[in-house]
């Protein structure tokens, strides 16, 4: 014991100051490569971007001469904009609706919770688990039938569904962190169940909300099952129109890239934004 | 004017019973302290009262009229909770005049009101503050601000002092007693602190497990208390008890056999008693005296020497007894000590806890706070 | 938590249960409509090719599903692809997470940078690592490899299902990093510096300290991955369909090409019982686990 911790304390002299310093500088590098690796494919997309055709598939290199025409080409033949357009309706509508439906509910779980309350809460969570293979088929008969295929609509109820018990979570850990006594001090100022939440619960909470929304944002934004097989043409969003670029005729490196980059980058900053809160919701509460 | 009755208030969580038949009177005016140990019901209690919780059962009056159904913000009453709750998004003012505000009253009027509690309270200056930009003892005048502005018939506090540090505690201790006088308003005060309890009350109502332990006036709480909870509950550092027996019943009292042989005539009440009955007998720190001469003794285990005052832990058989003596006692450690006590001083606990009734009634068991006031002074009322 | 619940009890009741209704009967009809048609169809005759064959098939979709080799080669690839990319994102997960634990110059960014693919949609990752990282004569990786004297790798042809590890771990590494980060933000430093002072060195520190306390974020990120993971899908859509051969081919491919290429409805509903029953097993311990963190 005396040994080792007479060992620890020696060097705390210039030198141990130096090897410190040094061994920060190691981490520092070995952290940077790391990142800069893992980084690397979406740097590189994003470079490729503003490549033409041939200097795309040319040799690797960071000396090239930039320009613009993939983004316009993207922009004026492939229509990118109507997918982009489909891709912001279904990503804002499903969150719009998915918060509508989970706020009343979540509210109810923090602050009126009954016996079932923790039932209904694993309940929800278990839904999440059953695999979208599992009901591909009865989803897509019923669509068939009922004219929902290849719609907004259609996609805008299964995102909502989809992430509806991530968000009613994500709101009822909000919730549950917002102290009871602020709300019992507004009953006891007279305010109604309504008045409470309009002012009190809803300002205060609001980031929480925000954040929830995000995520549900972001999920529906990336998500790719059911785009790729409940859509075909009108009411695609980005992920289903990327996919087009894997036919082999559709090789093109740089429109790819193009279209890519344009596709992932609200998303990344968005994700970069609420990356906290997010672990949240991802594990359920589980993390924080 | 506003009076409170509880009629047999009962509250039940599923199957735990946590209140169990309460009835209480608060009078007009009155400064009534709910103490007791964590988890003995008090702060259910008075969320009953402030209409959070419904009463399992039983009829809460106030100024006679049942209020059992009547919402919270209905009742006339304000509460200053143990964390404040100030509404974080909102400044002092909004905070002050939120209940206004939901009211419709117009911009003017509240503002009004808003200034006049605030002069009382001394908050003029931080009207436009957030509550993040306050300090603790700040926060805790802006809860006092709201129960104010809203002119309540009853005011309750919930622990309200127990997130500011001893110097604050002592000094918002002086400024809500102050309050109390200025306002001339009813006040129920829960805490666990039997110091505040002490200091604030008129009356206090000890609760232990969901029952009523004792009602009474701070000093009759400390000279008479009813059972060995309230005589270990009240009175810092706590009341030592011996196991006595009783040897003979006189009518000046009863004399009891201490451990170590000797023998004592108690002033209280023993009629009812067995001959070699099992008693315990209880005596304050303070009312231990060092005398070479007295029935009791020990050996000293531990010396604090707190300057004005000395507390000896006495190793006594089994127990350790607490001894507060003068600050220039020349003992040390594991010297072996002779003391006594005064028999009107002690008090006799039998088997079932129950307090022998004194046959001397304490000179100050019947007074008040109020009754600390000189005659005549500007808030004292005319009964 | 007792006297939260007893606040709502009588009229509180009420209006909680209406309050939820909407929540809840939604995902009822979510859960239960689809799952029992897909049940039901799972025992029936039914292709859409073929629209005068119906009836009751018993259990011949399942038996014919068990006895095909793609569905063993499927659940193998599964199994692998879930095996892989657990290892992978766990191991590496966490020795990133004690990276960028440490203080160094940047470190906000660098972090930023590393959880990003994370937020990348996967059909994005599939087609960018595919074409510009794996291309066999113009990918990142071959010009790497014969710049250092190295025959270039096509990926895809001779190592297919380990370059579908390769792309999923490469956008589910970032989420065990971001998880893992956060968890490791949680642990008191004191117990750090009661261990130094007992003698604990850094590697020390690391297995009886820092992984103790990682264990229930990492068996979270574990259950979370499995989940998405058993239902692997755009990033073989884009890249290899399955292929070569059925290679990649998992479990969500084969149902997905059972029912949406081959119209055979009942046979892909039996694929997708099996992937529920799959699923659930999994998802009864990280139902419990969540569970008993709600009791705290």
């Amino acid at each position: 014991m005396t040994t080792l911790s007479s060992k620890t304390a020696a060097p705390r002299s210039v030198s141990g100051w130096r090897s410190a310093q040094s061994k920060r500088a190691i981490i520092a590098v070995l952290g940077w490569s790391v990142a800069l690796v893992i980084f690397f494919p979406i740097f590189w997309m994003i470079l490729t971007g503003f490549k033409t055709e041939t200097a795309a598939i040319a040799d690797p290199t960071l000396i090239f001469s930039p320009t613009l025409e993939s983004y316009q080409a993207v922009h004026a033949r492939s229509g990118y904009t109507r997918f982009a357009l489909n891709s912001v309706a279904v990503a804002f509508g499903s969150t719009f609706f998915a918060l509508l439906i989970a706020i009343p509910s979540a509210y109810a779980m923090a602050f009126l919770p009954t016996k079932r309350t923790k039932g209904t809460l694993l309940w929800m969570l278990s839904t999440k688990m059953l695999p979208s293979v599992g009901v591909l088929v009865p989803i897509y008969l019923i669509f068939r039938d009922v004219g929902l295929l290849d719609t907004r609509t259609g996609l805008i109820i299964v995102y909502t569904l989809m992430n509806l018990p991530i968000v009613v979570w994500m709101l009822y850990t909000f919730f549950k962190d917002m102290p009871k006594d602020i709300l019992e001090a507004g009953r006891m100022d007279g305010a109604s169940t309504l008045q409470e939440v309009c002012f009190l619960l809803l300002p205060l909470t609001l980031p929480g909300i925000a954040s929830t929304g995000l995520l549900s944002v972001i999920l529906s934004w990336n998500e790719a099952f059911w785009s790729l097989n409940l859509t075909t043409s009108k009411a695609a969003p980005l992920t289903a129109y990327i996919a087009s670029f894997s036919s082999p005729e559709g090789l093109f490196w740089a429109k790819l890239s193009a279209a890519s980059t344009m596709a992932i980058a609200p998303i990344l900053i968005l994700g970069w934004m609420t990356q906290k809160q997010m672990v949240r919701g991802l594990t359920f509460g589980a993390v924080k | 004017m506003a009076t409170l009755q509880l009629h047999n208030i009962t509250k039940r969580f599923g199957d735990t019973e946590v209140i169990k038949g309460i009835d209480l009177e608060v009078n007009d005016r009155e400064f009534v302290v709910f103490v007791g140990p964590s988890g003995c019901g008090k702060s259910t209690l008075m969320r009953m009262i402030a209409g959070l919780e419904s009463a399992t059962d039983g009829d809460i009056l106030i100024d006679g009229q049942r209020i059992n159904d009547v919402g919270p913000a209905d009742r006339g009453l304000a509460m200053v909770f143990q964390s404040y709750a100030l509404y974080p998004h909102m400044t002092v003012e909004g905070n002050m005049g939120f209940s206004m505000r939901l009211a419709g009253v117009p911009k003017e009027e509240r503002r009004a009101k808003v200034l006049e509690a605030a002069k009382i309270l001394q908050l003029e200056p931080l009207l436009d503050r957030k509550p993040k930009a306050l300090s603790g003892g700040q926060r805790q005048r802006v809860a006092i601000g709201r129960a104010i502005v809203r002119n309540p018939s009853i005011f309750l506090f919930d622990e309200p002092l127990s997130n500011l540090d001893a110097a604050l505690r002592v000094q918002m201790r002086i400024e809500l007693a102050r309050l109390h006088d200025e306002l001339d308003a009813t006040m129920i005060y829960v805490t666990h602190d039997q110091i505040e309890a002490m200091t604030m009350a008129d009356k206090i109502v000890v609760l232990h497990d969901g029952v009523v332990e004792q009602v009474g006036s701070p000093m009759a709480l400390y000279h008479h208390p009813r059972n060995r909870f309230v005589a270990g509950f009240i009175g810092s550092p706590k009341m030592n008890f011996l196991p006595v027996t009783l040897t003979g019943v006189s009518p000046d009292g009863v004399v009891i056999r201490l451990p170590g042989g000797g023998e004592r005539s108690v002033p209280a009440e023993g009629q009812h008693l067995e001959a070699n009955a099992p008693l315990e007998l209880g005596v304050r720190p303070e009312h231990l005296v060092l005398d070479e001469q007295g029935p009791l003794s020990g050996q000293i285990k531990v010396l604090e020497r707190l300057g004005g005052q000395t507390s000896l832990y006495v190793q006594m058989d089994d127990e350790l007894i607490t001894i507060m003596a003068d600050g220039d006692v020349a003992y040390r450690v594991n010297d072996t000590v002779r003391f006594g006590f005064a028999p009107e001083r002690a008090h006799l606990f039998d088997a079932g806890g129950l307090a022998l009734q004194s046959l001397q009634q304490h000179p100050l068991a019947g007074l008040t706070r109020h009754d600390n006031r000189a005659p005549g002074s500007p808030s004292e009322e005319p009964a | 938590m007792t006297k939260t619940r007893a606040s709502g009890r009588t009229v509180g009741g009420l209006r909680t249960l209406s309050l939820q209704a909407p929540a809840v009967t939604l995902l009822l009809l979510w859960m239960i409509v689809p799952l029992g048609m897909t049940l039901w169809f799972s025992f029936q005759y039914y292709n859409l090719l073929m629209p005068g064959m119906t009836g009751f098939a018993g259990l011949e979709n399942y038996q014919y599903l068990l006895t095909d080799p793609a569905l063993w080669a499927a659940m193998g690839n599964t199994l692998l692809l879930v095996g892989w990319v657990l290892a992978i994102t766990i191991v590496g997960g966490t020795l990133l997470a004690v990276l960028f634990q440490q203080e160094f110059a940047g470190r906000g960014i660098a972090r930023v940078l590393a959880i990003s693919p994370f937020f990348v949609m996967p059909t994005v990752s599939a087609l960018v690592w595919k074409n510009m990282m794996m291309h066999p004569s113009n990918g990142v990786l071959a010009w790497l490899a014969e710049s250092i004297g190295l025959p270039a790798v096509d990926w895809f042809s001779s190592l297919p299902l380990t370059s579908i590890v390769i792309i999923v771990a490469w956008q589910w590494l970032p989420f065990a990093l971001l998880i893992l980060l956060t968890a490791m933000q949680s642990l008191d430093e004191d117990q750090v510096e009661a261990a130094r002072m007992d003698g604990a060195g850094p590697v020390a520190i690391f297995f009886f300290i820092t992984l103790p306390h990682l264990k229930r974020a990492i068996s979270v990120v574990i259950m979370i991955e499995m989940i998405f993971l058993l239902t692997i899908f755009a990033e073989i859509f884009v890249t290899t369909s399955g292929g070569p051969g059925l290679a990649t081919t998992n479990l969500a491919y084969l149902i997905y090409i059972r029912a949406l290429l081959d119209f055979d409805v009942g046979t892909a509903s039996a694929g997708g019982v099996i992937a529920i029953i799959l699923a659930n097993i999994v998802a009864i311990f990280l139902v419990r686990m969540v569970a008993k963190n709600l009791e705290e």
